[in-house]
């Protein structure tokens, strides 16, 4: 059986003493007091669990002490039982009235008693349990809030920065919980023009949150190293489908603007059609034509984009679903249609922007936001009045190697089983400029390699590959004439210099074979042509010049690269 | 790399698949996703959904594939490419052999 002190006030010294004696007898400690104030003094001093009060006694009653005791007790839950021989239901009533749990009438019996010692010691000590569980749950969200601010804190320094307070752009993020899913990031490239992205994770709050980290990373990283929106795009949609559980992804829209060729490439995974808006009203509207990142592996992930002019006065517009979805008090979406009428109905292109916003706000004025509405524009001007804000970027990224030269050369070990390639790639990507041509580069660099090792260090000849049988043949006896390789060498030379409009990288193969008789100027060209020869032609299209040296066992190939400003 | 392909219910139509790097390694998988069927297309598809890259024996085993569907009377669609798959068959004027989707 439970023990609990329980505060006993009766004025009738003998039936206080019976009242005492009983429960003591049932195992409780008592505290006595003779009327109303000396209840309320112990009560403060004693703290006990119980009060029984005597609900007519001198100097204070038992109604007013019963009040006093209670807002002593303040939110504690302290059960205080009348004794009275009173039995008519007022008086009852007035007991309970005064803060009363309960009653006892007079004279005791033990048994109920006891029973309505433990009924409201239950109800104490729920209350008790609810008080601490209150608390407790108060101080956890006090704790994650704070975190939160820091998170956000974080979070908005990442997910919503770089260039977007650019005079070309405008945005919107309202935000729907501290945290939100929605990203918006713009960044100057080095080349000059600006990379835009607007993402939306799936869901909310801190795991839609988390996945913004590395992708805003990736972005700016690889934005201001110079590499191009597809590469970009990969990257992210790598590291976002190994990092996500499935089912949480990112709709996304990335946008590549060139103001020296006045171009916007736009992919769109997973986001609403989005708008190109020209300067004389016709609107051309962009279709999400691929999966959100994160979702399919980077084997299967599409890089195709949208490409279109742009004049100075036109306008690109971005959102996620939130600005379609937004509902009113009636449930009604925002939708597409009043977005297209407000389109139609602006004259002035400088004020649409704001007017969108002040049109969505007024739908949803009387019902809670129920997604997170991110929009954005983006306004494209002549080169120059982007310059000085593109400047900032540019010189940090101008630095780098820009003038160097070097040689690798490959014996036959090393060419039986090793491919110089990534490794050539990533010495020339060094050079900020030549970053967005890393594809072009490899493609250069796969055929040169190529050439030279067939044709030159083993001397296979492309007349074989007119027929499928000869096709085959030529990759059989290639791969045996590396397996048995034992002599020949194949040596790439680099040489990089600053130009005036960016730079060039002079790039010659050198192999161990003895060369043909390549005829005059050894000059390739570009163009159509038979099954062989197209390695080397790809490479004089793709190239300033391309051609054979020395006694043919050299071929020479200038790719030029431009900045953009 | 894999290199797979499917025939159309009528047998009409083959559709190759070309996942990751499509390069002279790729030559005698994808001679044989052509040869090796039972269906007498009359028509063909190369699927660069999921294909990396393409280097210039590729070129070379596309034109087989041409000739082996009939030469200037051949029907080959090309769908699905990624920008740098795309630019190479573009400068290589592919556009004017292959219908490039």
């Amino acid at each position: 059986m439970s023990q609990y002190k329980v505060l006993v006030a009766d004025d009738n010294a003998s039936d206080r003493l019976i009242l005492s004696t009983i429960l003591r007898k049932q195992g409780h400690l008592v505290v006595q007091a003779a009327n109303g104030q000396e209840a309320v003094d112990l009560f403060d001093a004693e703290k006990p669990h119980l009060v029984l009060l005597d609900a007519l006694m001198p100097v204070m009653d038992g109604f007013e002490a019963a009040r006093l005791i209670k807002r002593l007790a303040g939110e504690d839950l302290i059960p205080i039982i009348f004794l009275t021989s009173l039995k008519d239901a007022a008086s009852l009533a007035k007991c309970l009235d005064a803060g009363g749990d309960d009653f006892l009438s007079k004279p005791y019996n033990r048994v109920i008693l006891e029973a309505k010692i433990n009924a409201t010691q239950r109800m104490r000590q729920m209350h008790e349990t609810l008080q601490k569980q209150r608390d407790q749950i108060a101080e956890n969200n006090t704790y994650m809030l704070q975190e939160q601010r820091v998170a956000k804190a974080v979070f908005d320094n990442v997910a919503h920065s770089g260039c977007l307070d650019s005079p070309i752009i405008k945005h919107l993020l309202s935000p729907l919980a501290v945290f939100n899913g929605d990203v918006l990031l713009a960044a100057h490239k080095p080349s000059g023009g600006m990379h835009i992205l607007l993402g939306d994770f799936t869901g909310h709050g801190l795991p839609a949150a988390i996945g913004a980290m590395p992708l805003a990373e990736i972005f700016y990283g690889m934005t201001v190293k110079g590499f191009g929106m597809t590469d970009i795009l990969r990257e992210i949609n790598m590291k976002l489908k190994s990092i996500l559980p499935v089912g949480v992804f990112c709709c996304a829209g990335m946008v590549d603007i060139s103001f020296w060729k006045r171009t916007i490439s736009v992919w769109l995974g997973g986001l609403p059609n989005c708008y190109l808006l020209r300067q004389n009203g016709e609107r051309i509207e962009l279709a999400s034509n691929h999966l959100p990142v994160g979702v399919v592996d980077h084997r299967a992930f599409d890089d195709n984009c949208y490409q279109y002019n742009m004049e100075p006065g036109d306008r690109f517009y971005l959102w996620s679903d939130g600005i379609h979805e937004a509902r009113n008090d009636l449930d009604e979406m925002y939708g597409e249609e009043r977005l297209e009428a407000l389109f139609d109905h602006t004259e002035d292109h400088d004020l649409l922007f704001d007017r969108i916003n002040d049109d969505v706000n007024e739908h949803i004025k009387n019902s809670a936001p129920d997604d997170d509405i991110t929009m954005l524009e983006v306004l494209m001007v002549d080169e120059s009045e982007i310059r000085e804000e593109q400047m900032v970027v540019k010189m940090g990224a101008v630095s780098g190697p820009t003038d160097w030269s070097m040689s690798y050369k490959l014996g036959p070990t090393t060419l039986r089983d090793f491919n110089p390639l990534p490794l050539l790639l990533h010495q020339l990507l060094e050079v900020p400029g030549l970053r967005p041509h890393s594809g072009t580069l490899y493609t250069l660099l796969a055929e040169m390699f190529s050439n030279a090792l067939e044709h030159g260090v083993m001397r296979l000849s492309s007349d074989l590959k007119v027929d499928p049988m000869g096709f085959a043949k030529y990759y059989q006896m290639r791969q045996e004439g590396l397996d048995n390789l034992t002599a020949g060498f194949v040596e790439f030379c680099f040489e990089h210099t600053p130009t005036a409009e960016g730079g060039s990288l002079l790039m010659r193969v050198i192999d161990s074979g003895s060369g043909f008789d390549y005829g005059d100027d050894g000059v390739v060209k570009a163009g159509d042509g038979n099954f062989h020869g197209r390695g080397l032609r790809l490479v004089a299209s793709l190239c300033k010049y391309a051609r054979h040296r020395g006694a043919g066992n050299q071929f020479e190939a200038l790719f030029e690269w431009q900045r953009e400003i | 790399m894999s290199i797979w392909a499917s025939a159309s219910q009528d047998g009409r139509s083959l559709t190759i698949n070309i996942e990751g790097r499509f390069d002279f390694s790729a030559h005698q998988d994808f001679r044989e996703s052509y040869e090796k069927t039972d269906a007498e297309p009359d028509e063909y598809c190369v699927d660069m959904k999921q294909t990396s890259y393409l280097d210039s024996s590729a070129l070379g085993m596309l034109l087989l594939l041409r000739d082996h569907a009939g030469g200037d009377s051949a029907k080959i669609k090309i769908v699905n490419c990624n920008a740098d798959v795309r630019k190479i068959l573009t400068i290589s004027n592919f556009e004017q052999l292959f219908t490039i989707q």
